[in-house]
């Protein structure tokens, strides 16, 4: 069987990561199996599977995380330069700019939503650089700008503690945008939120297209089909599918694998 | 004098707060040592030199408090080895102070008696610079710094986190512990150090010597707040609390967490180390029974009672729990363990946030009803 993913559908358009021929393995089980995926420069791309597709795996893989048994991982840069993501450790990798936003929501409660984001600032973040950090106006602009992005104007003076779990999601979210990333890899955002709130993010994400190239995983589908451009499937660390979500989603092998079982699960309700 | 009252409007009114508190406890505790050299000789604000160094002892155990406070308090790392910081560097104070027996009595580099009786001839190469009170000064912050640093190094790296650090330090003090009790590793056995006569060629029982140590210790732990406090208002004391609230999100917005946690790590185990210096000399020996695993358990008491994560929390935690043990180690001596356990379930149940919890507890709950009348009127 062929794979069309050895030939990215767009190659006239700069790619911005490549995930090629990479494998891991847990003790005996393969999460993640030759694993082929590419990224464009300013694109929004929707990851999908059933659980232990190795959906999580993926992410740690390009975070530095974990490192893969086999194959590569680069981000292209712009000027042409490749680098190897595999030797890097997570905040050196971080430090190129990619940024990764957990599942359930990782804010620094007992500091206020501010100071979460001067945080998050890309500034230098050696022991004593920050020792001796003093707080610019641009800092504070940035960091006004994207307390607008994200709408927690009015809660900057609060504790990110007493923050509601949606408002934490997009503190997150916020506390990635305020690191500049050229990547953003945003795990299950919607995953416990209302439906306003979910499609306040939906179109937070959808905000952000463009400027950055973004990976979503969500299980979501109404959340999917609102943010879905183009749709890649995972399924026993491969990737089985992807495409536009309306091809992605008639797909016969996709139905069996994952929407199929999503089904019958709501069925089941 | 127009200069200082711009800076001083300029400050926020929590800093002024700070600042005011701050030299309210800097006055109290120059209090003790003033009256015990200027004060009445007999009545109730008479101050005995024992009195003295007893409250001396008390500050030492305040700062060792403060350097786990920074630890475990503004870092979440539970390190269960903060005694044996406190025990080396009082160790190293304390090869000074055995050397110094031996120029009191007017030999020439005389052996501490321990030597004599295991037959040594002449002094370690290790002990010979021990003789300079500089280089037994610097060796008390050096010594618990390079250990903290290297077990750091071997437990950070390997990403070692929550309760198994907490295990890993309480086996490596209680290793040392082993070490030091052997009496052929030149520390005296388990008999320690004792019986000093003099420290920088003043005998160590005089009441002067006694108020300087405890100055001494005062002066340290004002120092380890402003240090505290400097770091807290720091980019890096932000970093540090983060990495007790979400260490992967520290370390995937670009910080070496690593490198945060063995900085401080190294830092605590040297305060740690400076306070076990002036405890020394004040309480007149030290052995190896300080680094034993209960003594490292009893710091976590004290700042959990006071309340951890707060600037004074562990002050007031030490001293009170230290001045109920000494009350309660005369009055009933075979229950004092039975009580410190009771009191450590107590807190961790009822007041999680120690004693400085209950009272912004209180005040919290005070404002809250005072909003609710207002909202009702």
């Amino acid at each position: 069987m062929s794979n069309p993913q050895h030939n990215p559908l767009y190659r006239d358009t700069p790619l911005i990561l490549s995930v090629s021929g990479v494998s891991k393995s847990f003790d005996g089980f393969k999460a993640i199996n030759d694993l082929n995926f590419y990224l464009e420069e300013g694109e929004l791309r929707t990851v999908i599977g059933p659980n232990g597709a190795g959906k999580s795996t993926f992410m740690d893989i390009i975070t530095g995380r974990t490192r893969p048994d086999l194959g590569t991982v680069t981000l292209h840069d712009n000027d042409g330069h490749d680098m190897d993501l595999t030797k890097l450790r997570e905040y050196e990798i971080n430090r190129l700019g990619i940024g990764r936003k957990f599942q359930t929501p990782s804010v620094y409660k007992s500091h206020t939503v501010y100071d979460n984001l001067v945080l998050s600032l890309n500034r230098p973040r050696g022991v004593f650089k920050t020792l001796f950090y003093k707080e610019t106006a641009s800092d504070r602009e940035r960091i006004m700008e994207v307390l607008k992005t994200v709408r927690l104007e009015s809660r900057v003076k609060d504790l990110a503690g007493s923050l509601s779990h949606g408002q934490k999601q997009w503190l997150e979210i916020g506390m990635l945008l305020a690191q500049d990333p050229r990547i953003l890899l945003i795990d299950e955002p919607a995953a416990g939120m209302s439906d306003e709130e979910t499609e306040r993010t939906g179109e937070l994400l959808l905000s952000l297209e463009k400027k950055h190239s973004l990976i979503v995983i969500e299980h979501d589908m109404e959340f999917i089909r609102q943010i879905a451009r183009k749709v890649t499937v995972l399924h026993q660390g491969h990737v089985l599918k992807d495409g536009t979500f309306e091809k992605v989603k008639s797909d016969p092998q996709v139905i069996e694998v994952y929407l199929g079982r999503q089904g019958k699960k709501s069925e089941t309700k | 004098m127009i200069k200082f009252k711009n800076v001083y409007t300029m400050l926020s009114t929590e800093t002024k707060k700070e600042a005011g508190i701050f030299c309210i406890v800097a006055a109290l505790l120059m209090l003790i040592p003033g009256l015990n050299a200027w004060g009445p000789e007999s009545g109730l604000l008479s101050v005995s030199s024992f009195q003295v160094s007893l409250w001396g002892k008390y500050l030492t155990y305040a700062i060792l408090a403060m350097s786990l406070n920074l630890l475990w308090g503004y870092t979440g790392l539970l390190c269960l080895c903060q005694s044996l910081f406190f025990a080396l560097g009082g160790y190293a104070m304390g090869m000074y102070l055995m050397l110094a027996i031996g120029d009191a009595s007017g030999a020439e580099r005389a052996l501490p008696d321990f030597m004599v009786f295991m037959g040594y001839q002449d002094l370690p190469s290790h002990w010979k610079p021990f003789d300079s009170f500089w280089f037994a000064s610097g060796a008390v912050l050096w010594v618990p710094g390079l250990v903290a640093l290297i077990f750091g190094i071997l437990a950070f790296r390997s990403r070692i986190k929550g309760v198994y650090f907490s295990i890993l330090t309480q086996a490596l003090t209680y290793a040392v512990c082993l070490l030091f009790f052997r009496n052929d590793f030149t520390f005296g056995g388990n008999n320690g150090f004792t019986d000093f006569k003099e420290i920088l060629g003043h005998s160590i029982n005089d009441p002067s010597t006694t108020r300087w140590l405890y100055i001494g210790s005062a002066l340290l732990l004002l120092f380890t707040y402003l240090i505290t406090s400097g770091l807290l208002a720091s980019k890096l004391g932000k970093v540090q609390q983060a990495i007790r609230d979400s260490e992967n999100r520290v370390l995937f917005s670009g910080y070496s967490t690593t490198s945060f946690k063995l900085v401080i790590f190294t830092l605590s185990a040297m305060i740690a180390g400076a306070a076990g210096a002036l405890y020394v000399p004040q309480v007149g020996g030290i052995n190896p029974s300080l680094m034993e695993t209960g003594k490292s358990l009893e710091v976590v008491v004290w700042v959990a009672v006071g309340g951890r994560g707060t600037k004074w929390g562990p002050v007031i935690g030490a001293i009170l729990v230290n001045l109920f043990k000494s009350y309660t180690t005369q009055a009933f001596p075979d229950y004092w363990l039975i009580m410190m356990g009771g009191m450590f379930v107590f807190v961790v149940l009822v007041m999680p946030n120690g004693i400085v919890g209950v009272y912004q507890q209180v005040k919290a709950s005070i404002a809250q009803k005072r909003s609710l009348q207002t909202a009702e009127a």
